[in-house]
């Protein structure tokens, strides 16, 4: 390949799909190194502390495409504080400054102010992508300065973010002579929104195909915002009421069958079970549903929708679809790929809204089924063995008993024999979740099965240090380790401190792992930064000095070629 | 190595594993149905498997031509310091579970042990191992357990560590766990801030409930043999086998006397003097409740629980029990039921 010019070289590295092929094509030689760097065009970088920005753009001067995530997942349940860290500004600095070409920025789990947004929004003249996942810190107003100043932009896509709402005027920032949104998305934000200017922006952008509005928009401004954008492909609806006699409601059902290229349903909030028919004509094309936000449609009509949608690939519910609404997608929907089945009563004890015999059905009735979120009641050995039988083929398993620490309810033994079948059975499981009561044994089997396993979540599972080795012995592709209460402790963290540079991150909160374990692992490997978290009640003295002894409430551990950061808070220790 | 593994005193658990009331066992399970039915019945079936074989795949390839796809049986499993070198060892009659448990025991205590298969069979041949069996279970030891590991500390697991550990790891839900269950704080208040906002219009909230929505009624014909006006039932209604036939019985009863006397049609002074539909349920009466689930297929009414029942039935249909030994449901193992052939 040396003879080659380097042209050729760079185009033959344009088939690289993957970032891992590129990573590891710059480590043949400089010649490859010098080609890949300055044809990279996108970068994931999956921990923001893992490296600093200045390098990252320095040696990627031509990058378009940004990716970075900062808090851990565990952030997603409040375990994290929310100023731990994860800022997005040092970053859109150090782009402005070595990437002005970026056109793409998506962040995950980050702190965002509306500076940063207005700095995003004025350095980038090719800007076109903005995705913001659980981030916080922002408001309005930065959307605004986005839709003021990104005069190409394509996308803009918020989910799941905090977001303080300083009034409706920045939907109607964007100028008349933006024309060019393709997607849009704030189905996250509090506030209203001013129905008119959505209503022209929307008419304005011809190539409009995703559009997810929030709560606040009313279905009389949704029936004419789908009589203007008849090509839209996804749609997140926004307050799902009306009333089922008005002409309005014929009008909504009318402007829903013109939309023939709907493939993607959402939102629904508030939505009442006689406005639901009012989607029948177009539930037939479906591939995407989620009625997750809909805690009023119940089981019955739940299904009568369901019913209609055979060509379904991907579902979101609530529990309160039941056995009998998974056993009806089990016959319906042969095309599923994911499901998700989220709880509705989260607090009581409830009724059992999904068991096992939802999760068997739906194994057994949806051959393509891959990617699974359950939250249920209850789990027994025999079904996930089942399961586990019926789908070979799971790449993301997570499954949540709400009753933490719970046994087989048949049997009274722990799951491990379930969940040793799932690893066993799916040989492409990369992302698994535990729940009920589990001892070591189900780790041994992680560890000897889960070859391909990423993503690891524990939780009130394990005996001894034991079952984490075991994890940190087998599973070899291991990315991401994260356990909350856990009797895992120093001798299982010091076990084969080398096991963490292969990972991104590991997670331990409420284990019985020590101050002096997390010094030791520290010292031990000085490309590691492991970092303890200690938030004091106002009740508790400041202690100057923990013993080493003193067990550790909350620690993140993750490789870095960055060193200590220079931004964590007071509360997080750097050891 | 049998006596290695049933020394009594390291597995001092083993004998009890076995709850009496579990049918554990030992039967080949062929043309059970399906895996779901199985796990009601709580069939198990053990095999047992060489060790050396990795592939559970190819075993449970296997499996399929003895057609039990209600098999339960976890594959091969690799142990880690057990001492299951023979795996009849095991012993024929265990439950497989319990097995996995006892071995479990034994694990931690004995250090030197060679990892070995766990696949049960149920028949309880002996199957000696493979000689080949042995280099794979090395590598395997190697492989799966870490020497590390292999060789660790004696420490007896605290089989309830769980409660022991941590405060927070209680079985009941009544204290809320921070964090838990893992989900997204806007999905924790979802059925408390959702309220459909057309309360004025309906005079009330617009729930679910309301029969006329049909909204949570599930109804399915019901025809009654000899009259050719059918109904509906609302399943859903009812909670439990019981009231079914009363609700049967109230549908048809004036129907049935209108069939037997017409002159006797329009009068209503005496309903007492219709007679009443009975024994639908218990093979007794003079007719017998049958349904119709998803697959087509006429079933009995009563196998199942309530909840499938009413999952799977979609019609229902009353019929005269002497047809019963005609019809097609002896193929269904009827016939085990008892009943008096009633005479019409």
């Amino acid at each position: 390949m040396t003879y080659f010019p380097e042209e050729v070289v760079e185009r033959i590295f344009d088939f690289l799909a993957t970032h891992r092929d590129r990573n590891a094509v710059s480590t043949v030689c400089k010649t490859w190194y010098r080609v890949e760097r300055l044809s990279r065009r996108s970068v994931f970088v999956g921990n923001c502390y893992a490296v600093r920005p200045e390098r990252v753009v320095a040696r990627y001067p031509r990058l378009r495409s940004l990716t970075v995530k900062g808090k851990p997942h565990f952030a997603d349940f409040n375990l994290v504080p929310h100023d731990w860290g994860g800022f997005a500004l040092p970053w859109i600095e150090a782009a402005a400054r070595g990437c002005p070409g970026l056109e793409e920025l998506r962040l995950k789990r980050m702190i965002v102010f509306d500076e940063s947004l207005e700095l995003l929004a004025r350095s980038f003249p090719n800007f076109k992508v903005l995705v913001l996942i659980s981030c916080e810190g922002f408001s309005t107003d930065g959307l605004a300065a986005i839709a003021t100043y990104c005069r190409v932009l394509r996308e803009l896509d918020l989910q799941e973010n905090e977001m303080e709402d300083r009034g409706p005027q920045w939907l109607s920032c964007f100028p008349d002579s933006c024309t060019s949104l393709v997607s849009l998305n704030f189905a996250c934000l509090k506030g209203e929104v001013n129905a008119v200017s959505l209503e022209r922006l929307v008419a304005r952008c011809p190539n409009l195909r995703t559009l997810r509005l929030n709560r606040a928009v009313s279905v009389d401004t949704l029936s004419k915002i789908l009589a203007r954008a008849p090509h839209l492909v996804d749609l997140g609806t926004g307050s799902f009421t009306i009333d089922h006699r008005a002409e309005a409601y014929h009008k909504l059902i009318n402007n829903f069958i013109k939309c023939k290229s709907l493939r993607s349903l959402s939102g629904f909030w508030d939505a009442t079970p006689r406005c639901l028919p009012a989607v029948y004509p177009i539930c037939g094309n479906l591939t995407g549903l989620n009625l997750s936000y809909a805690p009023a449609i119940q089981g019955a009509d739940l299904i009568k929708l369901i019913r209609q949608c055979s060509k379904l690939q991907r579902l979101w519910v609530l529990d309160c679809i039941g056995d009998k609404g998974l056993a009806v997608v089990a016959n319906t929907c042969k095309e599923l790929q994911e499901l998700r089945v989220f709880p509705s009563d989260v607090y009581g004890e409830g009724i059992a809204a999904v068991t096992e015999e939802g999760l068997v059905a739906v194994s057994s009735g949806c051959p393509k089924l891959i990617s699974l979120l359950y939250f249920c009641h209850q789990m027994t050995n025999a079904a996930l063995i089942t399961v586990a039988k019926n789908c070979p083929q799971f790449t993301r398993f997570r499954l949540c008993i709400l009753d933490p620490g719970k046994p087989d309810p048949v049997t009274n033994q722990p799951l491990d024999e379930g969940f040793g079948a799932i690893v066993q059975s799916c040989k492409d499981l990369r992302r698994l979740s535990l729940s009920g009561h589990l001892t070591d044994q189900v780790f041994l089997y992680i560890g000897m099965y889960a070859e391909r396993l990423e993503m690891l979540s524990i939780a009130f599972a394990g005996d001894s240090d034991k079952g984490m080795v075991y994890v940190l012995n087998g599973c070899k592709n291991l990315r991401k380790l994260e356990i909350r209460d856990s009797p895992f402790g120093d001798a299982a963290l010091l076990e084969d401190v080398g096991k963490y540079e292969t990972m991104r991150s590991l997670w331990m909160s409420s284990c019985d792992v020590t101050l002096g374990g997390c010094k030791t692992l520290a010292a031990k490997m000085p490309r590691l930064n492991v970092e303890v978290i200690n938030e004091m009640d106002e009740s508790d003295e400041l202690e100057e000095n923990p013993s080493d002894l003193h067990r550790v409430e909350k620690m993140y551990v993750y490789r870095t070629v960055a060193g200590p950061r220079n931004d964590a808070p007071d509360f997080v220790w750097t050891l | 190595m049998e006596e290695d593994f049933r020394k009594g005193e390291e597995c001092p658990h083993l004998l009890d594993l076995i709850p009496n009331e579990r049918d554990w066992m030992v039967k080949e399970v062929g043309g059970g149905g399906k895996g779901f039915g199985v796990i009601e019945e709580k069939k198990l079936e053990l095999r047992l498997g060489l060790p050396g074989s990795e592939d559970w795949p190819a075993v449970m390839g296997k499996q399929e031509e003895h057609s039990v796809e209600s098999a339960l049986s976890l594959g091969h499993y690799k142990l880690c310091k057990t001492s299951g070198i023979n795996p009849s060892s095991v012993g024929a009659k265990r439950g497989f579970f319990d097995t996995v448990e006892s071995k479990t025991e034994v694990f931690q205590q004995q250090q030197q042990q060679h990892p070995g298969f766990l696949q049960l069979q149920a028949k309880g041949k002996d199957l000696s191992p493979k000689t080949n069996g042995r280099a794979e279970q090395q590598s395997l030891e190697r492989k799966a357990c870490g020497s590390s590991v292999a060789h660790g500390s004696a420490a007896a697991p605290s089989r309830n560590a769980a409660g022991a550990n941590n405060s927070s790891q209680t079985r009941t839900a009544t204290t809320p766990v921070v964090g838990w269950p893992p989900i997204r704080s806007f999905r924790r208040n979802l059925a408390s801030t959702s309220k459909p906002s057309l309360e004025s219009e309906n005079g009330g909230l617009e729930t679910a409930i309301k029969p006329e929505n049909g909204g949570k009624g599930l109804f399915v014909k019901i025809n009654m043999d000899g009259i050719p006006i059918g109904r509906k039932v609302d399943l859903k209604a009812y909670d439990s086998y019981e009231k079914l036939p009363l609700a049967v019985n109230e549908l048809f009863q004036g129907l049935l006397a209108a069939q037997r006397d017409p002159l006797a049609a329009g009068n209503q002074k005496n309903p007492e003097e219709k007679p009443a539909i009975t024994g639908l349920l218990d093979g007794n009466g003079e007719y017998t409740l049958v349904y119709e689930d998803d697959e087509g297929d006429k079933m009995l009414v009563g196998d199942v629980p309530w909840d499938m029942f009413v999952s799977m039935a979609k019609r229902l249909r009353v019929l005269k029990s002497s047809e019963l030994s005609a019809s097609s449901l002896l193929q269904l193992g009827a016939v085990t039921r008892k009943r008096t052939a009633a005479e019409c």
